[in-house]
C-alpha cells in the first residue's frame, strides 16, 4: 500500500486525465474492467462548469513517437458530472480524483466546492493549462496567478487539493514552489507540450482547434528533466507522467522524486497499459534496480 | 446486445496475406474473442516494429471493421496508404499482431418491411460484406471503385450478395459513381434501408441522396482514432442536433439523419 495524500493506494500506476474514460471503457469491455481495473485510482477528464462539445475535428494527428491532440476538453459541465457520470465513477473499485477547469477564480471556486462537497470524490486535480481572462497568460504558466487561483480556492474543500501543472512555461519549479507555498498538497507533471501540425495537402493547421499538445514517448525525457527540476524545489508528492509506456520509464520518474506516476497515452494503445506497467515495475522494484532505462549501447 | 471486447489488447498471430486486387486480405487466428456483429471494428498494431516507418511512424494502433469471422479467424482488409497499412502489408504468416475488439456498434436491421440496400465502395466493402452475410439474404450491393484493379475487391462480397459495380474509369460495370446506380435504384424502390460504407466522399454523397428521398441510411463511418474504446475523444463527427459523436463508442455506425453533411479530410 502507498499513502498518497491520506489516500490508500495499492500501486503508483494512475491515470492521467483525460486519458481513460472509465464510462466508456465499461461499455467496451464490460464489468471485467471494474474486476481488472488498471489504475490504483482514476483521475477524471476535466470538467468545467458549463457543458462542453469539445473542438471541431481534426482533433489528432499522429506525431514521430507520439501525438498531437486537440480535443478541446469535452465535458458535461458540473451539474452533468454531478448528475450522470458521478454515480458511474462512484462503482469503480478504486479512489476517485476529479480535474476541474475553470477560466476566471469564481469559476474555479465554484468547481472546487462543490465537487469537493461530494463522498465519492476523493481529491481533486486542478487543470491550470487555461488562459486567464485578464491577463492572457495561461494561469498555470504563473506563479503570482497560480499563487493567488490555490490560495483562493484551497480553504473550499477539505479534501487533497493537486495542481496539474504546465510544461508550457519558463519555470515550471517556480509555478512548483507556488501551489505549494499556498497549501496544495501535492503537484503533477506534465501536460502536453503545446505543438502543432500542419495539413498535408495545404491550408494550414491540421487540427480543427489549430494548435494541439503533444504526448507519447516523444516527450519522456522532458517531462524526466521537469519533473526532477520540481522535486528539487518542493516537498509535497509529485504525480509524474510524460511518455511513460513501460515499468522503467515509472521507474525513472520515481527515481528523480515522483511519488505517483501516470500513463497516458499508452492507455490508447494499450487499454490495460495501466496494470501491465504496475507489474513490470514490481519486478523491477524487487530486482532492486535504480534505474532500469537501458540504453549502454 | 452488442457483442463485448475481452478486456485490453490480445497477441494473436498472422494465418495469412493474400492478394485481392488493389487490395490485401489480412486473416489472423483469434481463439478467445466472441464472434463480432457486422460493421463492428478491431484495433491493430503489429507486436514487431510498430513505428520506425515512414516519419517514425506508425505510432498509435489502427481501426479496422472486419471483413469476415468464424471457425477462430478474424479477416480484415486494407490497402497501403500510409505507414500504419505499409507495416501491416509487411506481415507473412506467423507474425503477431496485438488487437482489440471488437469495439463499436454496428449495423441494425431493417424492420418495417424495408428490404437491405447496401452501397458503397473502395476500403468500405468489409462491412458491408460482413452484414450481408449475417443478412444472409444476399441483398443487392452497389460498389463504386476507382478502376478495374480495386474493382477486383467485389469478390470478397460475392458469395453474400447480389453485385453492381460501377467505376471511375469505366474498366468495369457502370462507368460513373455509385450513387449514380444508388439514385436509380432509390426511384426504383424506395422501400428500403441504406447501409453504405466507403470514401468520405461517397458516404457524404449517399447521405445527401438518402435524404432528399427520404430513405433511412445507415452509415459506416470512419475518422482518426488513438483508443477505440472512448478514452481519446478524437474520433468525433458533427452531429444535426449539436455536439459530436464518438465514432468507437457511439458508432461506427451512425444514422445518417442525425450527422451533419461529412467533411471530406476528416481521416
Amino acid at each position: 500500500m502507498i499513502d498518497f495524500c491520506g489516500l490508500q493506494l495499492d500501486h503508483p500506476i494512475v491515470n492521467g486525465s483525460g486519458t481513460f474514460d472509465a464510462i466508456a471503457a465499461r461499455r467496451a469491455f464490460g464489468d471485467a474492467l471494474l474486476a481488472d481495473f488498471p489504475f490504483s485510482a482514476f483521475v477524471s477528464k476535466t470538467i468545467t462548469l458549463a457543458p462542453r462539445a469539445g473542438n471541431p475535428p481534426p482533433r489528432l494527428w499522429e506525431a514521430p513517437a507520439g501525438m498531437i491532440n486537440s480535443i478541446g476538453l469535452p465535458n458535461r459541465g458540473l451539474q452533468g458530472y454531478l448528475e450522470h457520470d458521478l454515480p458511474q465513477l462512484a462503482e469503480l473499485p478504486v479512489a476517485l480524483i476529479t480535474n476541474v477547469m475553470g477560466s476566471t477564480v469564481d469559476e474555479v471556486a465554484q468547481l472546487v466546492e462543490a465537487v469537493g462537497a461530494r463522498d465519492e470524490v476523493a481529491a481533486i486535480e486542478l487543470n491550470v493549462s487555461c488562459p486567464n481572462v485578464e491577463t492572457g497568460l495561461d494561469i498555470g504558466a504563473d506563479p503570482l496567478s497560480l499563487a493567488a487561483l490555490v490560495r483562493a480556492v484551497r480553504p473550499l474543500a477539505r479534501k487533497p487539493l493537486i495542481v496539474k501543472l504546465t510544461p508550457n512555461t519558463a519555470d515550471v519549479a517556480a509555478v512548483a514552489v507556488a501551489a505549494e507555498s499556498e497549501g496544495a498538497d501535492a503537484v503533477s507533471l506534465v501536460n502536453t507540450l503545446r505543438a502543432m501540425a500542419l495539413d498535408p495537402h495545404g491550408g494550414g493547421a491540421w487540427l480543427g482547434g489549430g494548435a494541439g499538445g503533444l504526448s507519447g514517448p516523444a516527450i519522456r525525457n522532458v517531462a524526466l528533466a521537469q519533473v526532477a527540476a520540481v522535486a528539487r524545489r518542493v516537498s509535497i508528492p509529485i504525480i509524474a507522467m510524460g511518455g511513460v509506456a513501460a515499468g522503467s520509464h515509472a521507474n525513472d520518474l520515481l527515481c528523480v522524486g515522483a511519488a505517483l506516476v501516470a500513463v497516458g497515452t499508452e492507455n490508447f494503445r494499450d487499454p490495460c497499459a495501466g496494470s501491465r506497467i504496475a507489474a513490470e515495475l514490481k519486478s523491477l522494484q524487487i530486482a532492486g534496480s535504480p534505474s532500469s532505462s537501458m540504453n549502454a549501447s | 446486445m452488442r457483442p463485448i471486447a475481452p478486456l485490453g489488447r490480445r497477441r494473436v498471430a498472422v494465418t495469412a496475406v493474400d492478394d485481392v486486387g488493389a487490395y490485401r486480405v489480412l486473416r489472423v487466428a483469434d481463439r478467445s474473442g466472441p464472434l463480432p456483429a457486422a460493421g463492428q471494428f478491431y484495433m491493430l498494431a503489429t507486436v514487431q516494429r510498430w513505428g520506425g516507418g515512414g516519419d517514425e511512424r506508425p505510432y498509435l494502433p489502427r481501426a479496422f471493421s472486419f471483413l469476415s469471422a468464424g471457425d477462430g479467424e478474424l479477416r480484415f482488409m486494407f490497402e497501403d496508404v500510409g505507414p500504419g497499412t505499409h507495416r501491416l502489408g509487411e506481415l507473412v504468416a506467423g507474425d503477431e499482431l496485438w488487437i482489440t475488439g471488437p469495439l463499436g456498434a454496428g449495423f441494425r436491421p431493417p424492420g418495417d418491411h424495408r428490404r437491405a440496400l447496401l452501397a458503397g465502395g473502395g476500403i468500405g466493402i468489409p462491412p458491408l460484406a460482413a452484414w450481408a452475410s449475417e443478412l444472409g439474404s444476399r441483398p443487392l450491393a452497389l460498389l463504386g471503385f476507382r478502376d478495374g484493379e480495386h474493382a477486383a475487391g467485389a469478390a470478397l462480397i460475392e458469395d453474400q450478395a447480389r453485385v453492381r459495380v460501377a467505376t471511375d474509369d469505366g474498366s468495369l460495370g457502370h462507368h460513373g459513381l455509385v450513387t449514380e446506380l444508388l439514385a436509380a435504384e432509390l426511384a426504383r424502390d424506395g422501400r428500403c434501408v441504406v447501409y453504405s460504407c466507403g470514401p468520405p466522399r461517397m458516404l457524404e454523397a449517399v447521405r445527401a441522396l438518402c435524404a432528399e428521398h427520404d430513405v433511412p441510411a445507415q452509415l459506416a463511418l470512419e475518422a482518426g482514432m488513438a483508443c477505440g474504446f472512448g478514452a481519446c475523444y478524437g474520433c468525433v463527427v458533427a452531429l444535426r442536433d449539436g455536439g459530436y459523436a464518438r465514432l468507437c463508442v457511439d458508432g461506427p455506425v451512425l444514422d445518417a439523419e442525425r450527422l451533419q453533411p461529412l467533411a471530406e479530410d476528416a481521416h
